[in-house]
């Protein structure tokens, strides 16, 4: 069960933390929808970003469902969803 | 990518100079380590080259070979997309795979546990992981590899480019880019019992010197752009550093079984190869280990094949440090480079021990018009390579 609910911010702090940033992609612009393969974050990145998730905020997360998630609104409702 | 100097003509210029990268580490405290010396490649910040997508996913030794690519690539006046994706391969060459990655994953699983070790070990570490790097990075599908030869690999990268062009590919990226100055590095390369254990940056790697006591090891290498000639003249390459003109290969034999090291023969090889006489040979580029018993070997086998003081000898290494499979790479790269200015670099630091008849070139470089050069290379475990390269026709 997480602690504290994990907001987009956090997910950009933490793909950007795991991942960087693709240059010609802003982050900071309408991506909740937007698939992370357009984002720049392939699979492994998405690994990576789950990892660090557990890490900071307690939930743990499998990598099935972690690297199924194909958008950031997708990924964030796993995560909080316990 | 040099400890002397970023990029060609900053490695070119200190090398003619005789300008060393050669001192005390700095990457870790090598306080208490038997070794302390290395050729650190000083003044290369990551981020100002490569897009921040790539750093948490790359070692240090895949960092300089994306970078030393891209430089590369901007030499030859190449531009990926433009060309056909299957027709562009590399290959590279790797002693050590991501060691420091490595490292610093492991120390991650033993200090605070496996969650915190990261995905990207998942290839980060792995020998072949620079050649996949480069191949996604540039979108380059066709054929493409790792050799895994200690310093002959950064010859035997290349050779196995021009096998690929012969076989239809038109642009391969080869050469070798190794970097393992890190504590579980360097205990490893400790166990070659081949270091020197000297402080003195001008008095550790002495090869063919009476006072020779092991090498320094280095980080870097270099990265060259080998294409079909048709090829890259439709493509409108009207200068080139030079062709490859001949390789030979071979594996000393089991110690102990009497037969002699294989150095010679793969130099024999390679002239064969090359369709060249001994006397058509301008330069070598030794292999240098200054291991006394392996410097008698190699002048031993440049005397067999070249006659006493028969050809300029020279070891611009010395410079650098042995830089595993960045080296032999790296000494293409320079032998290309004497070829363009007519100059032999000199060894540095090294006075010619008397019971080697070689035409060693020392303190300072030898002016005079190059056509063609032999590089040799040998790898820990009983790697030989040599190979020829001369001037555009």
């Amino acid at each position: 069960m997480t602690i504290r609910e994990v907001t987009i911010e956090d997910l950009k702090r933490i793909l950007r933390e795991s991942a960087g940033a693709d240059e010609n992609v802003d982050l900071d612009g309408e991506i909740l929808d937007t698939d992370f393969d357009v984002l720049g974050y392939d699979s492994l990145a998405l690994l990576e970003t789950a990892a660090r998730i557990t890490r900071e905020y307690g939930v743990t997360l499998d990598d099935e469902a972690a690297t199924s998630a194909r958008t950031p609104r997708r990924f964030l409702k796993v995560v909080n969803s316990g | 990518m040099a400890p002397n100097g970023l990029g060609v003509e900053n490695y070119w210029t200190a090398t003619r100079n005789g300008k060393s990268g050669i001192g005390r580490i700095t990457r870790f405290d090598p306080t208490g380590y038997p070794a302390r010396l290395a050729g650190e490649v000083r003044g290369f910040v990551a981020e100002k080259h490569l897009p921040s997508r790539l750093i948490p996913q790359t070692d240090r030794m895949t960092r300089f070979a994306l970078v030393a690519a891209d430089w590369a690539l901007a030499d030859a006046g190449v531009r990926p997309s433009h060309l056909a994706e299957f027709g562009m391969g590399v290959v590279t060459a790797s002693s050590s795979g991501g060691f420091e990655f490595g490292q610093g994953e492991l120390q991650n699983l033993w200090s605070k546990g496996s969650q915190y070790v990261s995905a990207y070990q998942s290839f980060a570490w792995f020998y072949a992981v620079n050649t996949g790097q480069i191949s996604i990075r540039h979108a380059m599908r066709g054929p493409s590899g790792v050799l895994v030869s200690d310093q002959a690999g950064g010859l035997d990268a290349v050779a196995q480019a021009r096998r690929q062009i012969r076989r239809g590919s038109k642009l391969i990226v080869a050469g070798g880019v190794d970097a393992s100055i890190c504590p579980w590095g360097w205990v490893a390369q400790l166990a070659s019992r081949r270091l020197s254990t000297s402080d003195d940056p001008d008095r550790a790697y002495l090869p063919f010197d009476p006072l020779a006591c092991g090498h320094v090891p280095g980080e870097g290498g270099a990265l060259l752009i080998v294409e079909d000639d048709d090829a890259a003249r439709r493509r409108g390459v009207r200068t080139s550093y030079g062709e490859i003109a001949g390789y030979g290969s071979t594996f000393d034999p089991k110690p102990g079984n009497g037969r002699d090291p294989g150095l010679r023969q793969a130099i024999q090889l390679a002239l064969h190869n090359a369709g060249l006489v001994p006397g058509e040979i301008d330069v070598v580029f030794a292999d240098a280990a200054a291991v006394p018993a392996l410097d008698r070997i190699e002048a031993a086998a440049i005397t067999a094949v070249f006659g006493p003081y028969g050809v300029p000898v020279t070891a611009p290494k010395t410079m650098v440090g042995r830089l595993c499979s960045g080296g032999a790479s790296l000494d293409l790269a320079a032998a290309l480079l004497s070829i363009r200015d007519g100059l032999i670099p000199p060894t540095t630091n090294v006075s010619l021990a008397p019971e080697y008849d070689i035409d060693l070139v020392i303190a300072q470089p030898r002016v005079g018009a190059l056509h063609t050069a032999l590089v040799a290379a040998r790898g820990y475990g009983g790697f030989n390579s040599a190979m020829v390269v001369r001037a555009a026709e």
